[in-house]
C-alpha cells in the first residue's frame, strides 16, 4: 500500500466518520456524548490525508525512497479501512432492533433502593427499563393508580406474545441488549414485529420468562396503542 | 531508473483501481443493498460499525499524541530519564508508560528506538507492556466501557503494571541481547512536521486496518455464536478465562477499543474480561507479527508465550482481589 492509497482511504475513512456525526447516522451505533470527539477525530483523519498528500507533492524526488526502501513498513492491512467506509456511506446499516430483541434475554435489570415518584402529567412518560425496574422490584408500589405511557418496537415471543421492546446500550451498539415489557390486555397488537409503538397503560401484576434467557419480564395492562415513527435516539 | 519508473507505475494503478472500485460500488448500490436484506447481516454490519465507530476517536487521539512524543520529544530524553541501575529502570520504564498514551502498534516501534538508543532492554520491554495497557487514554475508555464498574480501570492498570515489571526483571535474569535483531532505520533527518504527518498516517492506517479485523471477527462472535453456547462456556470460571484470553490473542483489537468489546461481552465474568483487556495489549497476533518484525523473530517466539502465561496468571489474581 504505497502512500498516496493511504491517503485516499484516511480520506474516506475520515469522510465517512464525519458524514455519520454531521447528520444523526452516528446514533444508530454509539452514544450521543461521542459526538464531538467523532467530529475532531473525523476532522484529523482527512487532515492527516491532505498533509500526506502536500507533503508527497512537495517531496524531492531524491526523498521518494524514504517509506519505499523496506516493503515490511508498508501496512497492506490498511486496505481494510475501506469497508466501515463502504458500510457507512452505502449501506449505513439500521439502528438493532426486533432480530436482537428475538435473539438477545431481556437486560438484567438492577433494583434502586428509592424509586421517586413518576413524572407529572396523564399519562406519565417513562422508558421502558423504568418501568420494569419499578414494576419488578417495587412490585408496581411507585406505579399505583397512574396510567403510563412508553414507546418501543413490537417484538414476538415464541409464544405469540407481543412484547414491547427497546434496545439498551451502555456504551455502543455492540453492547445492545433488548428490555422487553409484555403487553395485555386492551386491543389486539396484530402489526408485525419490529414496528414502533406508542402505548399506553397501567402496571398489572402479571409476569412472564423471556424464553432466551428466563429472566422476569413485566407487563402492561394496555389501554391504547398507535403505530408512531422510529425516534431519533432509538436506544435507551 | 527503470526502478523508480517500475514504483510510480505501480503507485498509480493503487489508487487507480481504488478510484474503480468505488465508481462500481456507487452505481451497483441498489442491487448491493439487496443482497444484504437479511437480518442478521443487517445486524453484523450494525455491531461492525458501531465498534469502529466507538474506537475512532481514542485511536485517532492515541496516534496523534504518540506522534507528538515519538517526534518532539528526543528519544535521547528516555535514556538520561531513566535509573541506571536495570533492575530500577524497569519499574520506572513500566510508570512512564502511563505518560506515553498510545496504542500497542506505537508502543512496538518507540521500544524498539528505545533500545537503540541505550536503555536496557529489559526496561524498554517493561514499558512497550506497560504503555498500551495503562495510559490515561486506554484507562478513561475502560472506565466509560464498564461505567458500573470503576474497580475495573484500577484493576486492569494495577494487573497491567505488574505482569510489565515481572516481565522485564524476567528477562534480567533470563534474557539473552542475542535474541534481539534490531532492523535499520531509513527516516532519519526527514522534518518534523513531515515525520508527524508519517507517524500519524502510517499508525491510523496501520493500527486501523488491524482494529477493521478485530471489530469484523467481534461482531462475527457476537452474531454467529449463539447467547446459549456463550452461556456455557461463561459459566464456568476456568474455562471464561482461557477462552477470553485466547479471543484476546486473536482478535488483536487495539489497547484504545478493546475495553468496548469486552464490555459487550456480558455474558462473561468480570474476571474474565479483566484477562481479556490484560492480555490483549500484550500479547496478540497482530503485536506477535509487529515484534517479529522489529526485534526479530527468536525474540518474538520466547517472549509472546511468556507474557502470556505471566499476564493471564496477574488477571487472575487481580480480579481475585479487586472484582
Amino acid at each position: 500500500m504505497n502512500r498516496q492509497a493511504q491517503a485516499v482511504v484516511l480520506f474516506l475513512f475520515g469522510g465517512a466518520i464525519l458524514k455519520a456525526s454531521l447528520t444523526d447516522l452516528y446514533l444508530r451505533y454509539v452514544k450521543e456524548g461521542l459526538r464531538p470527539f467523532l467530529i475532531a477525530a473525523g476532522a484529523a483523519l482527512v487532515l492527516s490525508a491532505i498533509m500526506t498528500i502536500w507533503y508527497d507533492l512537495r517531496a524531492q524526488p531524491s526523498d521518494d525512497g524514504d517509506d519505499h526502501g523496506h516493503a515490511h513498513h508498508e501496512p497492506r492491512v490498511g486496505w481494510f479501512l475501506i469497508l466501515p467506509v463502504l458500510a457507512l456511506l452505502l449501506v449505513a446499516p439500521p439502528a438493532l432492533g426486533s432480530y436482537t430483541a428475538g435473539q438477545s434475554g431481556t437486560v438484567q435489570i438492577n433494583a434502586e433502593s428509592d424509586y421517586p415518584p413518576l413524572p407529572a402529567g396523564d399519562p406519565a412518560v417513562i422508558g421502558l427499563l423504568d418501568y420494569a425496574s419499578r414494576a419488578i422490584y417495587d412490585d408496581g408500589r411507585s406505579l399505583d393508580g397512574r396510567r403510563v405511557r412508553m414507546t418501543g418496537f413490537v417484538s414476538t415471543g415464541d409464544d405469540g406474545v407481543p412484547m414491547l421492546a427497546r434496545i439498551v446500550v451502555s456504551c455502543c451498539a455492540a453492547d445492545g441488549r433488548p428490555i422487553k415489557v409484555g403487553l395485555t390486555g386492551g386491543p389486539l397488537v396484530d402489526v408485525p414485529a419490529g414496528t414502533w409503538l406508542q402505548v399506553t397503560g397501567r402496571y398489572t401484576a402479571q409476569r412472564g420468562k423471556d424464553p432466551v434467557n428466563q429472566a422476569d419480564i413485566a407487563y402492561v395492562e394496555v389501554e391504547q396503542w398507535q403505530p408512531v415513527d422510529p425516534p431519533k435516539q432509538q436506544y435507551e | 531508473m527503470t526502478d523508480t519508473l517500475e514504483r510510480k507505475r505501480t503507485r498509480s494503478v493503487e489508487v487507480e483501481a481504488l478510484a474503480v472500485i468505488l465508481v462500481l460500488l456507487v452505481i451497483f448500490r441498489e442491487s448491493i443493498s439487496g443482497f444484504i436484506d437479511g437480518a442478521a447481516l443487517q445486524t453484523w454490519i450494525t455491531v461492525f460499525v458501531s465498534v469502529l465507530v466507538q474506537a475512532v476517536p481514542f485511536l485517532v487521539f492515541g496516534v496523534l499524541l504518540s506522534a507528538v512524543i515519538a517526534v518532539f520529544v528526543p528519544r535521547s530524553f528516555w535514556a538520561r530519564a531513566l535509573p541506571r541501575h536495570p533492575a530500577l529502570a524497569v519499574p520506572a520504564a513500566s510508570v512512564a508508560g502511563v505518560v506515553l498514551p498510545g496504542c500497542e502498534c506505537g508502543a512496538v516501534p518507540i521500544a524498539g528506538s528505545l533500545i537503540r538508543r541505550g536503555v536496557t532492554p529489559a526496561a524498554a520491554l517493561a514499558f512497550l507492556l506497560a504503555a498500551p495497557a495503562i495510559n490515561p487514554i486506554v484507562l478513561t475508555a475502560t472506565a466509560v466501557a464498564f461505567p458500573g464498574n470503576p474497580e475495573m480501570v484500577l484493576a486492569r492498570g494495577l494487573a497491567s503494571l505488574v505482569v510489565a515489571v515481572l516481565m522485564g526483571w524476567l528477562w534480567l535474569r533470563l534474557g539473552k541481547t542475542e535474541w534481539i535483531r534490531l532492523p535499520h532505520r531509513h527516516d532519519e533527518g526527514a522534518s518534523k512536521g513531515r515525520a508527524f504527518w508519517s507517524a500519524c498516517r502510517h499508525d491510523v492506517v496501520h493500527a486501523g486496518g488491524f482494529l477493521v479485523v478485530g471489530a469484523a471477527a467481534a461482531a462475527t462472535i457476537n452474531v454467529v455464536v449463539p447467547e446459549a453456547w456463550l452461556q456455557t462456556l461463561a459459566a464456568d470460571p476456568v474455562l471464561s478465562v482461557l477462552a477470553l484470553a485466547v479471543l484476546a490473542v486473536l482478535l488483536s483489537i487495539c489497547s484504545e477499543a478493546d475495553a468496548f468489546v469486552a464490555a459487550s461481552l456480558s455474558q462473561f465474568s468480570l474476571t474474565s474480561r479483566l484477562v481479556f483487556l490484560v492480555v490483549g495489549p500484550m500479547v496478540d497476533l497482530k503485536l506477535i507479527s509487529m515484534q517479529a518484525g522489529v526485534f526479530g523473530r527468536g525474540f518474538a517466539v520466547r517472549f509472546a508465550p511468556a507474557t502470556f502465561v505471566v499476564a493471564v496468571l496477574a488477571a487472575v489474581g487481580a480480579g481475585a482481589v479487586l472484582l
